[in-house]
């Protein structure tokens, strides 16, 4: 809980845009191997996570998907510092995951937006600058420039209460990126929210990506969602939770909604929902 | 957050406590609700303009009188009620001493009319009717001057100060004792027993031990009333305090970590601000309770001046009508108190409000 001033990955403003091929295979952004999470229960052990081997490439957008139980939320979760390993390895950035966070090397969003009702929209996004210790007048800047990244600018002085479901998540986002990570986790970020909302969120973020080149580490467990947006699909499989298969889209980078009625998107998600089955069935 | 049993809580987490539930006790504080709608029903990213949902409720006027109407009258329909019970109590209970003190040795013969009249305007009634504590409560205001004991203001100044003094040092205690719970479970464990038990002890048998021991140590006048009307007002502070400093919920907490903010961070820009809406009703209490710690105070110091030392001297002397103003002054100085934090509440949650 000490506080570290040393602040990586937030030099870079304006994010490369990397071709797709020299995406994977530069540093890798996160390596997990051979990773196991064993929870002390008062009966027995029970194992969420089981010799996980992931290894995600700077820029990549990977899901990971699987039934409630699969441990994909844990597995974010340790990759986040939020959870601990029993064992194995975890590097973010080449560094450990409590290091990682220290330097602020990832945002995080959560299943639900978690915006201070007592905080404006723009205080909401500022919480992390402010936390970093930014000036306030920079603060405020960088703040309005994210809320027009996702398209919310008009709304900085509302209470976050006056904003739909949809809306609250776009805060959220924005907040996570204030600080300009490298990283993006998102843990069922549109979970709670309906399906056209849903869909719109999804193009934006995609949208997004395909213009910033994060690294996104995408949590859910809808096989369109995650067909859409990944350029990696990491099927996972619960008790014990473990990763059953990967799968690279072989999709375009730009993608739009309409790409869902594609062969080639029916293609990837036939796979996903085979290897779902599979490894339920195992 | 998708599976159940989930160990190793955050450390910015209170020890021991991962998750608390927002809203125990009525105190409910302003959880964010989420309204799902897909009102901005738009592709680009860029535009986004125009509320989807439409908060401000339009008020009513008409809306307001019929509340009005439908508040007030069962109020005063009461208020009737009191009046003629009281009215009735008053010509019952000074109907003796009305006969005894007055008619009697007047010598003159007297009938009933007599007797409610006398019972109602009597010198030394053993309960005065509404009519005569109004006419001694407003002399009081009119007849002398702001700096007479004989001025009700006079004592409520006293009195007021005390009050106010406490009622800050004991927010300041109740506030410094619920950050430390909240951060060290070995003080939660230290201090709570404590502190509960210190609530059991009457306060009108700790009040003559704080003023002689603070009085040994040169302390005198102000400072030891102040100190005893802290004792009362610290406790629903602490109390509510520690519940609020630890409702935020897990997901707030983890943010707060991901952010890599530290315990004072965490303190200052989440736990704080989260334990506001638990905060104020505990201050209501805690300024009620403080008027009683130094109306109570100014009772053995054999003092002159306050509005508990003013009941005492209007007891000493038999003089109910002054020992009910001074109890109607100290009602509504009550009232002003609880209605300027109420006030102070409203102007510090108001952006908290929900549709």
């Amino acid at each position: 809980m000490t506080p570290d001033p040393v602040i990586a990955a937030t030099s870079a403003r304006s994010p490369p845009t990397a071709p797709a091929e020299e995406r994977i295979g530069s540093r890798p952004a996160v390596e997990v191997r051979n990773a196991s999470v064993v929870y002390q229960t008062a009966d027995t052990p029970v194992k969420a996570l089981s010799n996980v081997d992931l290894r995600i490439g700077e820029g990549e957008f990977v899901s990971l998907i699987g039934p409630s139980g699969c441990g994909k939320t844990t597995l974010l979760r340790v990759i986040a510092d939020l959870e601990h390993i029993s064992d194995g390895t975890v590097l973010v950035n080449g560094v450990s995951p409590h290091e990682a966070r220290l330097a602020r090397a990832y945002g995080y969003v959560f299943q639900a937006p978690a915006l201070f009702p007592w905080r404006t929209v723009l205080g909401n996004v500022m919480l992390p600058l402010q936390i970093q210790g930014g000036a306030t007048a920079q603060s405020r800047a960088i703040a309005m420039e994210h809320l027009a990244r996702v398209g919310l600018t008009g709304f900085e002085g509302k209470d976050p209460w006056q904003l739909s479901g949809g809306m609250q998540q776009r805060v959220s986002i924005a907040r996570a990126l204030a600080f300009e990570p490298r990283i993006l986790m998102m843990d069922e970020p549109f979970g709670a929210l309906d399906e056209i909302t849903r869909d719109r969120l999804n193009e934006q973020l995609q949208q997004l990506w395909q213009r910033e080149r994060r690294t996104v580490v995408f949590v859910t467990h809808s096989i369109a969602e995650a067909v859409y947006l990944s350029t990696r699909i990491v099927v996972m499989s619960p008790r014990p939770g473990r990763i059953v298969k990967v799968i690279e889209s072989p999709l375009p980078d730009e993608r739009h909604l309409g790409l869902r009625d594609t062969q080639a998107f029916m293609d990837v998600a036939h796979q996903v929902r085979e290897a779902l089955a599979d490894g339920h069935f195992e | 957050m998708a599976t159940s049993s989930k160990p190793a809580p955050p450390p910015v987490s209170p020890p021991g406590r991962p998750e608390v539930k927002r809203a125990p006790l009525g105190l409910s504080p302003a959880a964010p609700s989420l309204p799902a709608q897909g009102g901005t029903g738009r592709r680009d990213l860029a535009s986004g303009m125009g509320l989807s949902s439409k908060p401000h409720a339009v008020g009513e006027r008409g809306g307001l009188v019929s509340r009005a109407w439908e508040q007030g009258l069962p109020v005063a329909v009461m208020l009737l009620v009191f009046m003629l019970i009281w009215y009735g109590g008053a010509w019952g209970m000074n109907a003796t001493g009305a006969v005894e003190r007055v008619l009697e040795p007047s010598g003159n013969p007297w009938n009933w009319q007599d007797l409610l009249i006398t019972t109602l305007n009597m010198e030394r009634p053993v309960l005065p009717a509404p009519h005569q504590i109004a006419l001694d409560f407003w002399s009081s205001l009119v007849d002398w001057p702001v700096d007479s004991p004989r001025n009700l203001l006079f004592h409520v100044a006293v009195t007021g100060e005390t009050t106010l003094v406490g009622f800050v040092m004991g927010t300041v205690l109740g506030l410094v004792l619920s950050v430390l719970i909240v951060h060290s479970r070995t003080l939660d464990r230290a201090l709570l027993p404590w502190i509960v038990a210190s609530q059991t002890v009457p306060v009108l048998a700790i009040a003559p031990i704080v003023l002689v021991i603070l009085g040994s140590l040169g302390l005198e006048g102000l400072a030891p009333k102040a100190v005893i009307a802290m004792y009362l007002s610290f406790f629903p502070v602490t109390v509510a305090m520690v519940q609020g400093l630890r409702s935020p919920q897990v997901i707030e907490t983890e943010m707060m970590h991901t952010y890599a903010a530290t315990r004072w961070q965490a303190l200052w820009m989440l736990r704080l601000p989260a334990a506001l809406p638990f905060l104020f009703p505990a201050l209501r209490v805690g300024i009620a309770a403080s008027l009683v710690g130094a109306m109570v105070a100014e009772l053995p110091t054999g003092a002159t001046a306050g509005l508990g030392a003013r009941l005492l001297t209007g007891s000493y002397y038999g003089n109910t009508l002054a020992i009910w103003s001074a109890l109607v002054m100290s009602a509504l100085l009550g009232l002003v108190l609880t209605t300027l934090v109420a006030l102070t509440e409203h102007l510090a949650l108001r952006h908290r409000r929900q549709p």
